[in-house]
This record gives C-alpha cells, structure tokens and sequence, in this order.
C-alpha cells in the first residue's frame, strides 16, 4: 500500500543523510529516511563510519569518538526532531514523474512504497575489491574489508594491507595492535594519505612498506595462506605469506538505483551543483554519494545541511505549502 | 538481551549445541563490531518470531576466543547455525532480516 505523499524522503543513513534529517525534521517536513539494511559492505545503516573506530577529527568530540557511537547519536537527534527511520534497502526509484516513487521489496511492485515531494539522496560509497579471482570467497577466510571487524582475528600473525590513502594508513595502524607484521602494499612510491597518518606509520616498527606493487594472486583453499605481489616497475613476482589481507584502495559511489535517471560522471558519483541540486529538479545529493574529493564525516554532514535547506526552499518556492513562514535554522 | 537468547562460553557451548532439539543459531560478535551491533536486534526480532523452530545462542569473541579459533571464525559477525550438535551453515558479515531468514529457510 502506498502511504500518503510525504515532503522529503531521505535515501540512506550516513552522516550527510543524518544531517539531512536533523535540518528537515526541524523544519516540520517529517522526513522519512530509508536507513538501508545492515551489511559488512559499507552500504548498511550509518554508513561507512560503522565500521571505524576512533574518530579523531569530528570537530566538537577533543577525546575523539567511536564512529558507531557518531552515528548513533546523529540517528538519536534526528528521531528527537520528528525524522521517521525505517531500516530497509530501497529497491526501484522513479524520478521522472511526480510525486516521486520509491519501491522497497518487490521492485515490480505496480505501486510505490513511498511517494515524495522531495528525495535527498545520500547512499554513500562502498569500498572496492581488488577483482582478483576467488577474492571474494575468501572474504571472512582471510579477505577483509573492515579492520575493525576482523583484526582481532589476527593476533600474532603476518598480514597485509592494500592501499596508499588515509583508511589504507589507519587500518594498517590499527591492525599493528594486533599483527607482528603489517605490510602496506601500495602501487606507487609515495603515499596518498595527510601527513600526520603517514608520519604515525613511518613511526610504526609493525609496518612495512611494499613500494611499487600490486597484488595478483591469492593462495590458500580454505583461508588464505598468501599472496603473489608483481612490482610495477619490474614486474617481478614475490610471495608473501600473510594470512590476512585488508583491501583498502577507495570506493565506488552507492548510484546503481539512479542509473539513467540522475546524471552521474562515468565513475558513477552524482553531479550536483549549484548547491546540492542535482539535474532532477527535487531530486538533491549530498555525501560520498556526489563527493570523491574530500569524503569526510565532516563535509558530508555539511552537505546534508544544504541538501536539507535547498529541499525546503525548493518545497517552498514549487507549492502551496502549509510551511509558508520562512524557517528559522 | 532479550528473553530466549543465550548467552554461551567455553563451558557451556558443547552442552546447549547438543543438547538442543531445535536449530542453534550462534551469533558470534563483540563490543567493538559495528555490524554485530546492526544485526543483535534482528536476532532478537528472529528470536521472539521463532521461537521453538531455532534457538539464538551468542558468543562473544573478546570474552571466549578458544570458541572463536575452535570455529575458524576469522571475521565478525559471523553465523553459524548448528543442527544436531553440528554446524550446517555459516553466514559471515552483517545482513537484513530478509536475507537472513531466506539463507536459513531450509532449516527453520
């Protein structure tokens, strides 16, 4: 059954979508916001801060503050308001009539779940594989895309990280808790990540550096036992025989729902501007989901404020609206 | 935690797993995994829904690590439903209900 034609529906749960939350629930829209369902992809309900640890640069938390915990607390605010969470995966959208249509369940549903004025999009970004044959069998055997999930596993062992950029770092930073050894496999001969995480690993005896290399091949039946890794410069082929191997080489946006409908640059990231607008006119983004630049906690909160207010003021300016009165933020 | 979810340990898994007539689901998890958070009101809803058809056991990994490396289980959450003391099927990595329910049909 299709419920009545909300204001604003919020398409995932992150920081950005949270934030989106918090600014339309106060501004008396009612939103509704589709959380998306858990998993260990960095798609699930609170995003990709679900699964890190500390974070240490969320301004207002000096002690820093569990990425979880954030979440948790932003998902609080936004319900203190009035903001409606429901913790499902949104199946089909259809943004060229209006209102809008959002399936949840059965995409071939006739009618939509949920029908809406207004929908911010803010399904983030989820971390790529390397794509190497059997990578994702091994996954759980191994294979890791979540430090914090699956370090613990790996007291006293040899392992690996893949990547060169801020998570590659503290991943590999946080796993030395654990591992004897942690070899940061990285393409180039320099790294991508801000100098205070590359300082922290230079300074670290646990981690090593691969320089110039990429992983081929992944050995082991059951679990993995080791890894082929071809220099890019030579193409010498070595092994190294660790038994974990966390993939940290950046992300692809969460868009697959919006092919063909919102305009997206062949990466997939979603184009916005000016402001939070997308080329939908309704339709807004904010977050990883339109951002492969910055990608922090931070910006995609501050995004999810505009996305909020360009919504309102387009609610504004395109009907007749009980919320006339201009919205004190 | 919510009513008819055990809570087990190195002393007492081998005595609920076999001791059980229905399915035991075993939700392996800690503190400090996001995902495991996201997926224990699940198992609760699960727990209440059916119960009598699969009992849901939890083992929390920083508290019992032998039963973690007994069990290879190498990343949380993972799942492991047990039928007649042994395991029938393993789930790894935080899922919805729905997907939940449809991967252990054949033994509900």
């Amino acid at each position: 059954m299709t419920d009545p034609v909300r204001d604003v529906v919020i398409i995932g749960s992150g920081p950005a979508g949270l934030t989106a939350a918090v600014y339309t629930a106060r501004a008396s829209l009612a939103p509704l916001v589709l959380e998306g369902e858990p998993s260990s992809t960095s798609d699930q309900p609170g995003g990709q801060l679900m699964l890190t640890t500390e974070v240490e640069n969320f301004p207002g938390f000096p002690e820093g503050i569990m990425g979880p915990e954030l979440m948790s607390r932003m998902r609080e605010q936004a319900t203190r308001f009035g903001a409606e969470l429901q913790t499902v995966r949104v199946s089909r959208v259809d943004l060229s009539s209006r209102p809008f249509g959002i399936w949840v369940g059965d995409p071939d549903a006739a009618e939509p779940t949920h029908r809406a004025r207004t929908v911010i999009i803010s399904t983030g970004a989820q971390s790529l594989m390397l794509g190497l044959p059997r990578e994702l069998e091994l996954v759980g055997h191994g294979v890791s895309t979540c430090a914090t999930c699956d370090g613990f596993f790996f007291r006293k062992h040899d392992i690996a990280v893949v990547g060169g950029g801020d998570s590659a770092i503290e991943e590999a930073l946080f796993l030395t808790k654990f591992a004897d050894t942690v070899t940061l496999i990285h393409r180039r001969d320099e790294l991508r990540a801000s100098k205070i995480m590359q300082d922290r690993a230079r300074a670290n005896d646990k981690i090593r550096f691969q320089w110039n290399s990429r992983v081929v091949e992944l050995h082991g039946e059951d679990k993995l036992e080791g890894i082929d890794v071809e220099d890019t410069v030579t193409g010498e082929r070595t092994r190294l025989d660790v038994t974990g191997l966390f993939v940290a080489i950046g992300h692809r946006p969460n868009t697959d729902l919006f092919k063909g409908q919102v305009a997206m640059e062949d990466t997939g990231y979603l184009i916005t501007g000016p402001g939070s607008a997308t080329n939908v006119e309704g339709v807004f983004a904010c977050g990883d989901v339109q951002d492969h630049t910055y990608r922090q906690a931070i910006t995609a909160a501050g995004s999810g404020c505009m996305a909020a207010i360009d919504a309102e003021r387009w609610l504004e300016a395109t009907t007749d609206h009980e919320h006339s009165t201009e919205t004190n933020w | 935690m919510a009513e008819g979810i055990n809570t087990l340990s190195d002393t007492t898994f081998d005595e609920l797993i076999g001791a059980s007539d229905a399915p035991v689901l075993v939700d392996f998890w800690a503190e400090w995994c996001g995902p495991c958070k996201m997926i224990a009101p699940i198992l609760e809803e699960i727990a209440g829904e059916q119960a009598g058809k699969v009992q849901i056991a939890k083992v929390n990994v920083d508290d019992h690590p032998d039963l973690a490396m007994r069990f290879d289980v190498m990343s949380i959450p993972t799942l492991i439903l047990f039928k007649d003391g042994q395991a029938q099927k393993r789930l790894i990595g935080a899922k919805g209900k729905g997907q939940l329910l449809e991967e252990l049909s054949e033994y509900l």
